[in-house]
């Protein structure tokens, strides 16, 4: 389709143009087990995101279309799909970025089983992460007040703290796709998270987790958790990061 | 559109966990950055000394091999670069063959191919380095190296 403004734009009015969403459906209940596309043809505006468009689709052309999202301002991280064969969030992503002269294809991320249209069964991925014990871990007497801790000993897993649990970076893992017993991504993130946490006293027992045969080492270094991450955390890093800490820690 | 299957869905939550320091999968990654790193100024070595030094590309013959393998720290060198690029090369094959190959059986030979290929390059190369002979007799003075005594 062809965007085309309607009418000349007054000055500072926002643009409307029509885009093509083509979605990746799988809706067993009424066509069969197999997935299919479907193209929505809608009106959107030059500030709308694709999580606009999306619910535009939802409300006014078909109802039965699936989605999940919860905040829509990219904090709870409900919405992560893939989006012209990029993972990404909905709500963080624009429609005027994508190119909307093309069809834009929206399908679910990899590697985790498709319950309906763009809702996968998050279950393995949230497996994984329970398995690396997210949650501090204190063997020390318990203090009196707050547990202290300096600027710089905060600012070594700052980067990992701002994880939101989307699986956009672990979906994006072709290692994932094709062993869905890899820990991923998204697991070792939040490993490192509490490893290099100076109040926590479990970073032994979460590397030795991680050293299992599909732990870390089944890494490749290819850096496409990176490049998804809609919250910029430094993935493939933070990963680096743990097995060196393995390496040191063994020799 | 090509389709990837559901991973093997809900993992076993594993009851008995192994609480190893190191494992293989860990040797194997630290051997593959060490041996990258020595691979790198064997190799560049090797083609320095063969390529450019002296008369360069030119000066390869027979007597030229020869000459260096009557050398024991030749002998080393190229017993080392043979020995760690084999074993660098076959376990990134091997793992490329975990991450692909999604059946067992499939998985199975390309193992076996890939042990027998080592197996046979390696044992070959080492014996040549070792049981070399730079003066076979009968053969014309001028290929071979100047330490020979016809």
């Amino acid at each position: 389709m062809t965007a085309t403004l309607s009418e000349p734009a007054a000055v500072g009015e926002v643009p409307t143009f029509d885009v093509t969403l083509r979605i990746r459906r799988f809706t067993p209940e009424t066509h069969g087990d197999e997935a299919y596309w479907q193209e929505f043809t809608i009106q959107a505006h030059g500030t709308d995101r694709l999580l606009d468009a999306l619910h535009k689709a939802k409300w006014d052309v078909d109802g039965s279309l699936s989605f999940r999202r919860s905040c829509a301002h990219g904090v709870c991280g409900s919405d992560a799909m893939r989006i012209n064969g990029r993972n990404r969030l909905a709500c963080k992503t624009l429609l005027k970025d994508l190119d909307p002269e093309k069809p834009i294809t929206v399908e679910p991320i990899k590697g985790l089983p498709v319950i309906k249209d763009l809702i996968v069964d998050m279950e393995p991925f949230f497996a994984s992460y329970r398995e690396i014990m997210p949650f501090l871990v204190s063997e020390s007497q318990k203090p009196t007040k707050e547990r202290l801790q300096s600027a710089e000993q905060r600012e070594r897993f700052d980067d990992t703290t701002k994880c939101i649990l989307c699986a956009a970076c672990t979906s994006s893992c072709p290692v994932f796709w094709t062993d869905g017993q890899y820990f991923g991504p998204a697991a070792i993130v939040n490993a490192h998270r509490f490893i290099f946490d100076s109040r926590d006293d479990a970073g032994a027992q979460r590397l030795e987790i991680l050293n299992d045969k599909e732990g870390v080492w089944r890494c490749r270094t290819i850096f496409n958790c990176t490049e998804a991450c809609p919250r910029g955390i430094e993935v493939t890093k933070a990963i680096q990061e743990v097995k060196r800490a393995m390496v040191t820690r063994a020799y | 559109m090509t389709t990837i299957d559901a991973p093997r869905s809900p993992r076993m939550t594993r009851t008995t966990r192994r609480t190893t320091r190191g494992n293989v999968e860990m040797v194997g990654w630290l051997f593959m950055r060490i041996s990258g790193v020595v691979l790198v100024v064997l190799i560049f070595g090797h083609l320095f000394v063969n390529l450019v030094a002296g008369e360069g590309i030119t000066g390869i013959n027979f007597g030229f091999v020869a000459g260096k393998w009557a050398d024991l720290r030749w002998q080393i060198w190229d017993l080392l670069m043979l020995w760690l690029a084999m074993i660098h090369g076959a376990n990134g094959v091997r793992t490329i063959i975990n991450d692909y190959a999604e059946k067992d059986s499939t998985r199975l030979v390309l193992k076996v191919l890939l042990l027998t290929a080592f197996v046979t390059t390696v044992v070959l190369g080492t014996l040549v380095i070792f049981t070399f002979d730079p003066c076979p007799a009968g053969s014309p003075a001028d290929l071979l190296p100047s330490f020979c005594t016809a």
